[in-house]
C-alpha cells in the first residue's frame, strides 16, 4: 500500500478529537497554525509541517440558533465559530448556553473545545466527530 | 479572443412544478433557441448547471439527458456544479469556448427541482454546500451560514440588531414588490399583500385580527414570520423553487450578421474559497471581491458604470453584503444605502429588478442563467411593468454554497 504523506488527515484529526485532543498543524516555514488540517500550510502552502496539540481555548466570533433542522438533527441548537488562541477558526456547537440567552452578547465570550460523536448518515463515511464549545 | 453575444434567452415560470428538471430545461432551452431564430441542430455544445438532481430525481450526468430531450444527442454535453453558482460558472465556461473560436453556437443554462421534496430532506441536501468533513455535522444549514454572517455584521459595524433587521426587511419588501410585477417569479405577492391575506384569513376563521401597522411590523413578528436561524426569519429567506433557464451564446460577428439586438458579455469573473471557518471574516466575501474585480477589469468598467444588478439575495442579509462586495457602497454601508432608496428604481443602481432570488425564486442550478435572462430582457425593453429605463450595463452575481464559489458576468447592450 502506498502511503501518501498527508500530514494530519481528517481521520487522524477526528480520532484525536474523540480522545479529547485538539490537533492542528504548525508550519515550520512561517509559523502559522492550520486547523482543521489541510495538505499544506494555510498561509504559505509549505509542506514542512508538524502535527501539534492546540490549547483548545478560543473566543466566539459568531453564532446562530438553528430552528429549522436538516433531516437527522433536532432543533433548536446553537452553531458557532470560535477563533482559537493559536489563530485558526473552528466551527462547532455551543452546548451550555440556554437558547433563550443566545444573543449578540455571546460574541467575544471565551470557550473551551470538546467534542461529541454524530452518528453520520448515508451522506457520510461513518460517524463524525463534531467540536463542541463550552463557556470558560 | 473574439467577442461573444447572447442571442435568445428562455426561462420557465419559477415555482412548484409537476415537470421534471429535464422537462423544465427543455422548455427554457427551446424558448432560447426559438428566440434566436435557430434550430436545435445549430447548437454545437451544451452546458447545464444542476446541483441536486442526483439526490432528488436519481439523475446524475443530467446534461446528456437534456441534450437527448431536445434532439441534439451526440453534442458534447456537460454538467456544471458550483452550488448556487452552477449556471453562472457554466456560462463563463461556455463563453470561453465561443470566444476562443472553437464553437460558434452553444446553449447554456441550468435547471433544478427543490420545491417538491420534503423540507427536512431538502435542508439536509442543501447542507452539501458546506464543508462535509469539518462543518456540516454541526447541523449548520444554508440559512445558518447567512445568519452567522448577519450577527457578525451587526457586531463588526456596531449596528444595533433592530436596525439591521429593519434593513434586511427593506430588502424583502423591495424584492417582493418587484417580484409581483414579474410573471415568471415564484412569489408574485408583496409583503403588503401577505398582510391583507392574513387579515382576511383571520376574519374568516373568526380569530383575532392581526394589527400590524406596516410591512416592517409584520416582518418583525416572530409568530407570523417564524425564525429559521437566528436572526433570520422566513421572509429573510428565498424559497425552495423548481425552474430552468437557458441562453444561446454565439460569436458577436454571427449575431450582428443575422439577428437583431445582440447583447455582449463584456466581463467575467470567478473565484473560490474554502470552508466557512477558513474564511474567518465573512462580512467581506473575499471570493466576490476577487471575482467582481476580474469582471470589471475585463469589461474596463467600474461599479459606477453599472445600471442594473441581479445579485445573490438568497437571504436578505446577503443582498446588503453583496452590494458592498460589488463595490456599490463601502463596507458596512449597504444597509444605509437601502434605507435611502439607493438600490431601488431612481437610485444609484437598481438591484434585483426581477424580484431577486427572494421573490423570483432560487432553483439553484438555474439561477445564474435567470439573472442573465433578466438583464437581457431589460436591455431589450421587454419587461413591461418592471421595465427599468435605458439599461446599458448590467452585472450578475451568484454565490455558491458557503460563499465558496462566486461568479460575476457583465453584460452590455451591443449597439
Amino acid at each position: 500500500m502506498v502511503e501518501i504523506d498527508y500530514k494530519l488527515t481528517y481521520k487522524g484529526y477526528s480520532e484525536a478529537l474523540k480522545e479529547g485532543k485538539l490537533l492542528g498543524i504548525k508550519c515550520n516555514k512561517c509559523g502559522v497554525y492550520t486547523a482543521p488540517p489541510k495538505k499544506v500550510c494555510v498561509q504559505c502552502a509549505s509542506e514542512d509541517l508538524d502535527v501539534v496539540e492546540l490549547s483548545g481555548i478560543g473566543t466566539i466570533r459568531t453564532f446562530t440558533v438553528i430552528r429549522v433542522a436538516p433531516e437527522g438533527f433536532e432543533a433548536p441548537y446553537i452553531v458557532g465559530e470560535a477563533e482559537l488562541d493559536e489563530g485558526p477558526w473552528l466551527m462547532g456547537n455551543i452546548v451550555d448556553v440556554d437558547i433563550k440567552q443566545a444573543n449578540l452578547d455571546l460574541i467575544g465570550k471565551r470557550v473551551k473545545v470538546g467534542s461529541k460523536t454524530a452518528p453520520g448518515d448515508k451522506y457520510s463515511c461513518g460517524e463524525v466527530q463534531v467540536p463542541v464549545f463550552t463557556l470558560v | 479572443m473574439r467577442e461573444v453575444a447572447v442571442l435568445g434567452v428562455g426561462m420557465t415560470k419559477f415555482g412548484k412544478s409537476d415537470k421534471t428538471s429535464i422537462e423544465l430545461f427543455s422548455e427554457a432551452a427551446m424558448d432560447a433557441i426559438n428566440e434566436s431564430n435557430l434550430e436545435p441542430k445549430d447548437v454545437q455544445a451544451l452546458f447545464v448547471g444542476n446541483c441536486y438532481s442526483d439526490c432528488v430525481e436519481s439523475q446524475a450526468n443530467i446534461a446528456a439527458f437534456c441534450a437527448a430531450d431536445i434532439g441534439i444527442s451526440g453534442v458534447p454535453a456537460t454538467r456544471f456544479e458550483g452550488a448556487c453558482a452552477s449556471a453562472s460558472v457554466a456560462i463563463r465556461d461556455a463563453f470561453m469556448w465561443v470566444a476562443s473560436g472553437f464553437y460558434d453556437v452553444v446553449l447554456v443554462g441550468g435547471t433544478e427541482k427543490s420545491a417538491s421534496i420534503d423540507q427536512a430532506f431538502a435542508t439536509r441536501v442543501f447542507q452539501f454546500g458546506s464543508d462535509g468533513r469539518y462543518e456540516c455535522f454541526t447541523g449548520l444549514t444554508f440559512p445558518g451560514i447567512f445568519a452567522m454572517m448577519a450577527y457578525m455584521y451587526a457586531n463588526k459595524y456596531q449596528i444595533p440588531l433592530e436596525r439591521l433587521k429593519k434593513e434586511m426587511g427593506l430588502v424583502a419588501i423591495k424584492n417582493h414588490n418587484a417580484g409581483k410585477l414579474n410573471p415568471k417569479a415564484h412569489l408574485q405577492f408583496s409583503i403588503a399583500d401577505r398582510i391583507q391575506k392574513k387579515i382576511v384569513e383571520a376574519k374568516e376563521k373568526e380569530k383575532p385580527v392581526p394589527t400590524w401597522n406596516n410591512e416592517l411590523d409584520f416582518l418583525y413578528d416572530t409568530t407570523a414570520n417564524p425564525l429559521v436561524a437566528d436572526p433570520l426569519q422566513v421572509f429573510d429567506c428565498c424559497p425552495f423553487t423548481d425552474g430552468a433557464s437557458a441562453v444561446v451564446l454565439v460569436s458577436a460577428d454571427l449575431a450582428k450578421k443575422h439577428y437583431k439586438n445582440p447583447v455582449r458579455i463584456s466581463g467575467l469573473g470567478q473565484s473560490s474559497a474554502g470552508a466557512l471557518s477558513f474564511q474567518k471574516d465573512i462580512t467581506r466575501v473575499k471570493a466576490r471581491e476577487l471575482s467582481a474585480k476580474q469582471a470589471y477589469n475585463m469589461a474596463r468598467l467600474g461599479p459606477e458604470d453599472v445600471d442594473i444588478c441581479e445579485l445573490h439575495d438568497c437571504f436578505t442579509i446577503a443582498e446588503i453584503v453583496a452590494t458592498e462586495g460589488l463595490g456599490f457602497f463601502p463596507p458596512g454601508k449597504g444597509g444605509e444605502a437601502l434605507e435611502k432608496g439607493n438600490t431601488s428604481v431612481g437610485g444609484n443602481i437598481v438591484v434585483n429588478p426581477s424580484g431577486g432570488l427572494k421573490a423570483k425564486g432560487h432553483p439553484i442550478g438555474a439561477t445564474g442563467a435567470a439573472q442573465v435572462y433578466e438583464i437581457v430582457k431589460q436591455m431589450r425593453e421587454e419587461c413591461n411593468e418592471r421595465q427599468i429605463d435605458n439599461v446599458k450595463v448590467g452585472i450578475t452575481d451568484t454565490l455558491g454554497g458557503d460563499l465558496g464559489t462566486i461568479c460575476n458576468i457583465i453584460l452590455e447592450r451591443g449597439w
